[in-house]
């Protein structure tokens, strides 16, 4: 058992030992350390002024983690380097990324600045980014809000600065610190506080198990990308905090011949390769998930298990038919996801009992994907209507193909993540090239669900997206090129110059 | 032609001036240094202030319970209007805008108490424990909600140009139409923030985020009771502003100036963004119904237009605003005969107020639509209509009376036309649109036509402040305050210029009320206008002492001398900048200057809406392409030309970063950004969750910017431009393209497409035009 977080701060392991669950990484910087380069432009993950880059051992590997500073309680961090804006500098001479943001003229008002500088530090120091182009860059900084300038110049400025590959004196001290951090990793459970008040961080299922069965009023947090809020933002108190962070086997992607599984504390930026190679829909709709900040810290359990109405996993790994391995102290079980989600705010999750893994099979023969999220903004919204869709085609050819099977789930359509159950079985039998044929179950759609006016949409405007998504479905997996099916997101490769 | 040619050699021979410098600040933004008001190291014993608000948006305030927060931890004090030692106020023009409510309700969450606590945190938890009772009236939330119920701030306003009526009358076509256009939230990244710090004999020092330091400077005195001397207020620079921190700063500043007063220790306040969001004013939306009458050609014979804004629960600037919607309905376009009618309706939500554009978007937005109906009702291109209708030779009238003497628009229409590559483009899109069911390509191509002078004209003055020590090193003030635009350093190129040094030789300081007095809000594109010239005046001044002072002590006449390369050449010699500066000083010439400046030509007469409000026009223009998913109304701008007029640019990357932020910007407010109320007056969209600005993948992969390049035919600054504002109006060539796509489902139908369009707005215009 440890009593304290640790973490590397400028060449230093500092031990916090003291701290209160609920503080936040940009309080500890601002208000605790008094580095007030990092900015807070929200407090809720979606402005990217308070991005700070967590190198960090992941496995082997030591990886440059941009991650949102303000949703992210300082407990969460332990067995990390925090860099920010101001370490970058050395010498007086400017980081390459730093001095091509001064080059190109980068900043207006400066307020954004920062965390831009550090997400583009983080992408400068990711191979696996490169070649960087303009879509990269665009996909990377989706989380990052800039009011002046326009971002053309910030992404000129990140083109110019990762041409070449990362050489700078992170680069140069990675040895040490891949050392350091690994002097850092140990397998104890993480204990700080009392009993009624504390944040702890388990190791393993079996710990985190018990410590949950006996305060099954602890906030589990896993990537506090929703529990960040409740505290910044409804200033909520949560006393007790089990954070998932450190709990061997969760963190566990298993990708077998016929299923892929994440366990709960795989992050939506880990996921998001196996997701992409199911089928590009999926990479898409992640890739249209909040912003790269987010997605590093945002799990694939937490996505499920706050069940919420308007989650982008859920209906995708519904449609897909995915089931979900769930444990109570020492017993687990597994149901099909979407038994999970029961009502509004209500899932079929006991007291104590916390989401162990999802388990997602692979596509069989004759077998067609597609999903579509509809937002205001294309990146970093949240959905509208987000709806997913999974055919299964008699007979090899596709056109002229009989539908033998369908599941489609919506997202935004009702208080949970729903099938639309009568529109699949109005689905059976029809043919993709036989329009008529299809109509009756695009019109099913409106028995399935009766959806609501909010701020996003009104109840009219979901129910005539979701019959264009399904429609565009039925297009598509019918043959037609989705360059003539949507805006963006093409599944074809080739890039149409506009007119 | 000798004119000309003198313009050319003084062209020839400037150094800093025109030259792309970085912003001043570059290295310290990206390096985490730059500090706002949020950073400043804070002062021992400082304490935070959190605000409280009613719960409802219209009514009688009952009673307000306190105990719980008095006894709250860290606690220091609680405010109300009953400690405000002067007037309860902070209201610009009208004084309808109080710090605290005393027992009328205007708005959701209006604040009617404030706590003083030793951390923030504590502030904000103890500020949720007040028990607010409050008598719930009935309220107004949107435009039609006004309408209906007669609810008006100020009076309606009307410029007549002609017999409209009679014109519209005689005119072989007529069309009549209605626009909605919704409001836009600033989205300034740094939010609202204050820090006072309490000085002896009841002074007050407050850094602040604020475009209006001298506003906040008087109405904070008036609040306290102490007369304004008392009070400096110092902004060294914002995080993006935008109009958002002229007038909405104020009751922030008086907070924490209050707050410091009372406690006698320095307080600070920062709101966090859903209270930035919910607690201030953003730009209004309109409600606008248009008539225009033209001939078989599209060229417009009259128009008229009543347009209804949003202001909210007081007058703020929307006087002011809703003139500049009424002198941009006409656009570019010569209206024979006109009547431009604004509304300016109560409702109770926050005090719509400033935000780049100041109403002239929303005024714009009418006269593209009128000529968008032209060309739909007679199925010609809107780009031939556009050009038809152009000021020109003889039609050159506003409808305000103003002469349109630099109307470049013609020939930079042309230029955009062959640049953007239109008309091709035009053919491409039509063949797209005949084989496509889903996919729908538009495309427009509009001008802007922005006029530059605050409207009201005493505010069009600005003051400066030169010193130069005796090493040459020299210190700037003026009264334009750094929001990201880039007045800083566009100034200091100035004074860089005057005295023939690098620009890095000029220290640049915050905007002090202390340095430079009675100042005008950074507003109306005007900052570098107004305050470069007053720089240059206060830097020319002594540039003339010390080339007396040289004439005399080297014995040559005044016109052998000349500042340049960081040294001064005097006759046939030179000597370093520094060395003139330190004899000069030994022979105790005034190394100082104040500089003063006011905007010539201008006068406008409110009652007779007629005069001269603009010293010029900025111009531009944009042509924008979409495509729009008719299915399901997802929409991605693909391409977007601009060129823009900034007269001979002073700063030329410091102008394209307006124009393309600005563009962005202007792109938000028509798309993406959408501003949802409740019924009960909440708003709902108040954070970033909800609220959408651009990201990065909104900006158009093919982003083309160009500069016309032409001197402002006004003696302005070296013959620049303002250039803050304008820009933001290109985007509603993207508005137009979108109208344009969906134009192509039915040629016999006008697009009633609502601004923002949103997904959700485009669909209801496609159902409306196939259905
Ligand atoms: C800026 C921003 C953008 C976002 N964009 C999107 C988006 O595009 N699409 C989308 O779907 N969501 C989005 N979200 C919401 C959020 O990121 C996701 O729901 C995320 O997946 C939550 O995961 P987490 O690990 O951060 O959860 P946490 O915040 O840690 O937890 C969320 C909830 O789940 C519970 N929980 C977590 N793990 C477990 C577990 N293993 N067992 C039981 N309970 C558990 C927690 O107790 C809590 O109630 C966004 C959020 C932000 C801040
Ligand atoms: S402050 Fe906006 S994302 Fe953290
Ligand atoms: S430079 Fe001002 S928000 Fe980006």
């Amino acid at each position: 058992m440890r009593g304290e977080i640790r973490i590397l701060r400028r060449g230093e392991v500092v031990k916090l030992s003291g701290i209160s669950p609920t503080l936040t990484l940009l309080d500890y910087l601002r208000l605790t350390e008094r580095a007030t380069g990092t900015k807070e432009g929200c407090a809720e993950g979606d402005c990217g002024a308070c991005t700070v880059v967590l190198r960090r051992l992941r496995g082997e590997r030591l990886v440059y983690e941009p991650v949102n500073a303000c949703i992210l309680f300082a407990g969460q961090v332990d067995g990390c380097e925090i860099i920010t804006v101001e370490d970058l500098a050395r010498d007086g001479t400017l980081h390459p990324v730093q001095q091509a943001m001064v080059d190109l003229h980068g900043s207006q008002c400066g307020f954004c600045t920062p965390g831009f500088v550090m997400a583009l530090f983080a992408l400068y120091h990711r191979a696996d980014t490169r070649p960087v182009d303009r879509q990269r860059v665009n996909d990377w900084i989706a989380g990052n809000l800039c009011r002046c300038t326009g971002y053309r110049p910030i992404v000129d400025a990140a083109l110019a600065a990762c041409a070449e590959t990362a050489n700078d004196w992170f680069s140069t001290e990675e040895p040490d610190v891949r050392r350091t951090l690994g002097d850092l990793k140990d397998s104890e459970d993480i204990f700080i506080g009392t009993r009624e008040r504390f944040f702890a961080a388990p190791a393993s299922i079996t710990a985190l198990a018990k410590l949950y069965f006996s305060h099954p009023d602890a906030t589990l947090v896993a990537g506090s990308t929703d529990v960040g809020l409740w505290v910044t933002k409804q200033l909520r108190d949560l006393p007790k905090m089990i954070w998932l962070g450190r709990v061997k086997g969760l963190e566990e992607i298993e990708d077998r011949r016929d299923a892929v599984s994440f366990g709960a504390s795989v992050t939506l930026a880990e996921a998001m390769p196996y997701l992409a190679a199911l089928d590009r829909d999926l990479g898409e709709l992640t890739r249209r998930f909040a912003g790269t900040q987010v997605r590093m810290a945002a799990t694939v359990g937490g996505n499920i298990a706050n069940g919420s109405p308007i989650g982008d996993l859920p209906p995708a790994l519904i449609a897909l038919g995915a089931t979900l391995g769930l444990q109570r102290g020492d017993r687990p079980r597994t149901l099909p996801l979407e038994s999970y989600f029961l009502d509004y705010g209500k899932q079929d999750r006991a007291p104590g009992e916390f989401v162990r893994v999802v388990r997602i099979p692979k596509f069989g023969e004759g077998e067609h994907f597609r999903c579509y999220k509809i937002s205001k903004r294309f990146d970093s919204d949240i959905s509208a209507v987000m709806g997913a869709f999974k055919l299964r085609l008699d007979g090899t050819r596709i056109a002229g193909a009989r539908i033998a099977f369908a599941r489609i789930a919506f997202g935004g359509m009702a208080a949970i993540p729903k099938r639309a159950r009568t529109t699949e079985k109005a689905l059976i039998e029809t043919y993709l090239d036989r329009p008529d044929t299809l109509e009756e179950a695009i019109e099913a759609l409106a028995q399935d669900f009766s959806p609501i006016d909010d701020l996003r949409a009104s109840a009219k405007y979901r129910l005539d997206a979701a019959r264009a998504l399904l429609r565009r479905a039925l297009a598509e997996i019918g043959g037609a090129s989705t360059r003539r099916t949507r805006v963006v997101g093409f599944r074809e490769a080739a890039d149409v110059a506009p007119a | 032609m000798s004119l000309q040619l003198d313009r050319r050699s003084e062209e020839l021979r400037l150094r800093v001036v025109r030259r792309p410098l970085r912003h001043d600040s570059a290295a310290k933004h990206v390096a985490g240094s730059a500090t706002f008001v949020d950073d400043i190291r804070e002062p021992e014993g400082l304490l935070h202030i959190a605000a409280g608000g009613v719960p409802a948006a219209s009514g009688q305030l009952l009673g307000v319970d306190l105990a719980a927060v008095r006894a709250a931890p860290g606690v220091v004090a609680v405010l109300t209007a009953a400690d405000i030692p002067g007037k309860n106020d902070v209201g610009p023009v009208v004084h309808d805008d109080p710090v605290f409510v005393e027992s009328r309700i205007e708005f959701y969450g209006q604040v009617v108490f404030a706590v003083v606590a030793t951390t923030r945190e504590q502030a904000r938890r103890a500020a949720k424990l007040a028990k607010v009772a409050a008598a719930v009236g009935t309220h107004c939330v949107s435009v039609d909600d006004a309408l209906a119920a007669g609810s008006h701030i100020l009076p309606d306003c009307t410029f007549r140009k002609d017999d409209s009526a009679a014109a519209l009358a005689a005119s072989a076509h007529r069309v009549k139409g209605q626009l909605r256009i919704g409001g836009q939230e600033h989205f300034y990244l740094e939010g609202q923030v204050s820090l006072a710090i309490p000085g002896e004999d009841g002074d007050m020092l407050i850094h602040t985020s604020t475009q209006h330091p001298s506003e906040m400077q008087h109405l904070i005195a008036g609040m306290l009771k102490v007369p304004v001397s008392a009070v400096t207020v110092e902004v060294r620079r914002m995080g993006g502003a935008f109009g958002g921190k002229e007038t909405q700063a104020a009751q922030w500043a008086a907070l924490a100036a209050l707050a410091a007063q009372i406690t006698g220790r320095p307080c600070k306040i920062r709101l966090d963004r859903d209270d930035d969001m919910c607690l201030t004013g953003k730009r209004h939306d309109f409600l606008s119904d248009y008539e225009v009458g033209f001939d078989a050609e599209g060229r417009i014979q009259a128009l008229e237009t009543v347009m209804a804004s949003r202001c909210g629960y007081s007058a703020d600037l929307s006087g002011a605003i809703n003139d500049r919607a009424m002198f941009h309905a006409d656009n570019a376009y010569f209206l024979p005969a006109a009547t431009i009618t604004t509304k300016r309706m109560k409702t109770n939500t926050v005090s719509n107020t400033a935000f780049r554009g100041f109403g002239g978007p929303q005024g714009m937005m009418v006269a593209e639509r009128a000529i968008d109906e032209i060309a739909w009702a007679l199925k010609l291109d809107p780009l031939d209509v556009r050009k038809r209708n152009l000021y020109g030779e003889g039609r050159d009238i506003t409808p305000y009376g103003m002469l349109v003497e630099d109307n470049i628009l013609p020939a930079l229409l042309d230029r955009c036309e062959v640049t953007s590559d239109y008309r091709a483009r035009r053919r491409k899109i039509a063949a797209f649109n005949a084989q496509n069911g889903a996919l729908k390509r538009g495309m427009a191509l509009n001008p802007v036509k922005f006029g530059i002078s605050f409207t009201t004209t005493h505010l069009n003055q600005a003051g400066a402040l030169v010193h130069v020590y005796q090493d040459g090193s020299i210190h700037l003030n003026h009264g334009g305050t750094e929001m990201g635009q880039g007045i800083y350093i566009k100034v200091a190129q100035v004074v860089a210029e005057e005295f023939g040094v690098d620009a890095d030789r000029v220290k640049i300081l915050a905007t002090s009320t202390a340095k430079v007095p009675n100042t005008s809000a950074t507003a109306a594109s005007s900052g570098s206008d107004i305050n470069g010239w007053a720089a240059k005046n206060a830097a020319g001044a002594i540039k003339e002492r010390l080339i007396n002072f040289a004439a005399g002590a080297y014995d040559v006449v005044p016109s052998q001398i000349e500042f340049r390369d960081n040294r001064v050449f005097i006759g046939n010699q030179s000597v370093p900048f520094a060395e003139l500066i330190r004899k000069a000083y030994l022979a105790r010439v005034s190394l100082s200057s104040t500089g003063f400046y006011k905007t010539p030509k201008i006068h406008w007469d409110p009652a007779t809406g007629k005069g001269r409000p603009f010293f010029y026009f900025a111009y531009g223009a944009a042509c924008s392409e979409v495509l729009v998913d008719v299915t399901t109304g997802e929409m991605k701008v693909q391409r977007v030309d601009i060129l823009h007029d900034v007269g001979r640019s002073l700063n030329p990357a410091v102008d394209i970063g307006q124009i393309e932020g600005g563009f962005v910007q202007g792109m938000g407010w028509l798309t993406t950004e959408e501003l949802v109320f409740h019924a009960d007056g909440r708003l709902l969209t108040h954070a970033p969750s909800t609220y959408k600005i651009p990201c990065a993948s909104d900006v158009p992969e093919h982003f083309n910017i160009a500069l016309w390049d032409g001197a402002n035919r006004e003696d302005t600054i070296y013959r620049s431009k303002a250039v803050g504002e304008p820009p933001l109006m290109l985007a509603i060539s993207v508005f137009a393209a979108i109208a344009d796509a969906i134009h192509s489902l039915n040629p016999d139908k006008a697009v009633p497409l609502d601004a923002p369009a949103t997904p959700e707005s485009i669909l209801r215009a496609v159902q409306a035009v196939t259905s």
